[in-house]
């Protein structure tokens, strides 16, 4: 019941069919757009012209390679979570900008919540991490609180969208 | 772990933007032939280095303008067993990502919704009622940049 009515909104741009191909795509990358068609029940001239469309309105970002930081030796992997002084009005974009400069953050994201802002970390080991926090991330601007969270593991990583 | 130089790191960072690249544009923008271009390509697959391919949607054009970031407490550790939350949690398909952490909480998870009522309907009736949950806090993504992390 719920899973139509949660389309209702984006029907007019794709179907029932560019949604399952979408959820082919999510499920497996390297399935070549034959394998797409057949399994989803269309020609292959079709399901070209689909995903060119999609490509195009956006809906489709980007193809990327899956690269596993810990094979190149980055085995710390550190959640900052960071509370901003917000009494400064600028707080938040001289935070970003600085951390921006900082090469070993490769995710920072913004919340609304108790959390201001989280970057993520990645380093060699403890003691290269510990170097990290000590000469770079401690300089950032308007730090009011840190929290760490270490990642153990990755449980599961679909980080796509419940198609 | 396997040795890579600049020229590796240069078409990591290639890939990490365009996975779908192929070996003759690779190579052309670092400066190597398609077949050179291909055995790195091929040797970095075979050492696990690049894992795969991925492809990212856009979450908002489909509908689903809301990411939360949930940080879990597990109210009773020793009783409850971390593969049976663990199974449960990632079998909810909103929750997109599972990770196992040390600190204030014991996990992260990322749970995308259509908006703020199906995000509220994911959490009291799947989350609220895993096995051992404990504490749970939620923070609304509001903006994401991502990088290479190839250095």
């Amino acid at each position: 019941m719920h899973k139509i009515n949660k389309f209702e909104k984006i029907m007019q741009d794709i179907d029932v069919i560019d949604i399952k191909i979408l959820k082919m795509m999510q499920a497996d990358a390297l399935l070549s757009v034959a394998d797409i068609a057949e399994k989803v029940g269309v020609g292959s001239a079709s399901c070209w012209r689909r995903i060119g469309r999609m490509e195009k309105s956006g809906i489709i970002k980007d193809q990327v390679a899956i690269i596993d930081p810990k094979a190149l030796g980055l085995e710390v992997e550190v959640s900052l979570r960071i509370t901003l002084d917000k009494t400064q009005t600028d707080a938040f974009d001289r935070f970003i900008e600085a951390a921006r400069k900082v090469k070993e953050v490769n995710e920072i994201q913004t919340f609304l919540g108790r959390v201001d802002v989280r970057l993520n970390i990645l380093a060699r080991d403890m003691s290269h991490y510990q170097e990290i926090y000590r000469s770079q991330i401690l300089l950032l601007p308007h730090i009011a609180d840190i929290e760490a969270l270490m990642l153990i593991s990755n449980v599961m990583s679909k980080d796509g969208v419940p198609l | 772990m396997i040795a890579i130089d600049n020229i590796d790191r240069a078409l990591l960072r290639e890939l990490q933007n365009n996975g779908s690249a192929k070996a003759s544009e690779l190579g052309r923008i670092v400066g190597l032939s398609q077949s050179a271009a291909w055995r790195r390509i091929k040797r970095l697959q075979d050492a696990k280095v690049i894992n795969g391919k991925r492809v990212v949607l856009d979450a908002v054009k489909l509908g689903f303008s809301v990411t939360v970031f949930l940080g879990i407490k597990l109210a009773a550790k020793g009783r409850v067993s971390l593969e049976d939350f663990e199974r449960a949690v990632s079998a909810i398909p909103e929750v997109q990502l599972v990770q196992h952490v040390l600190g204030m909480y014991d996990y992260r998870l990322k749970v995308v919704a259509t908006d703020l009522s199906d995000f509220e309907r994911v959490l009291r009736r799947r989350i609220m009622t895993l096995p051992g949950v404990g504490d749970v806090e939620a923070n609304v993504l509001l903006s994401e940049e991502k990088r290479n992390f190839v250095i």
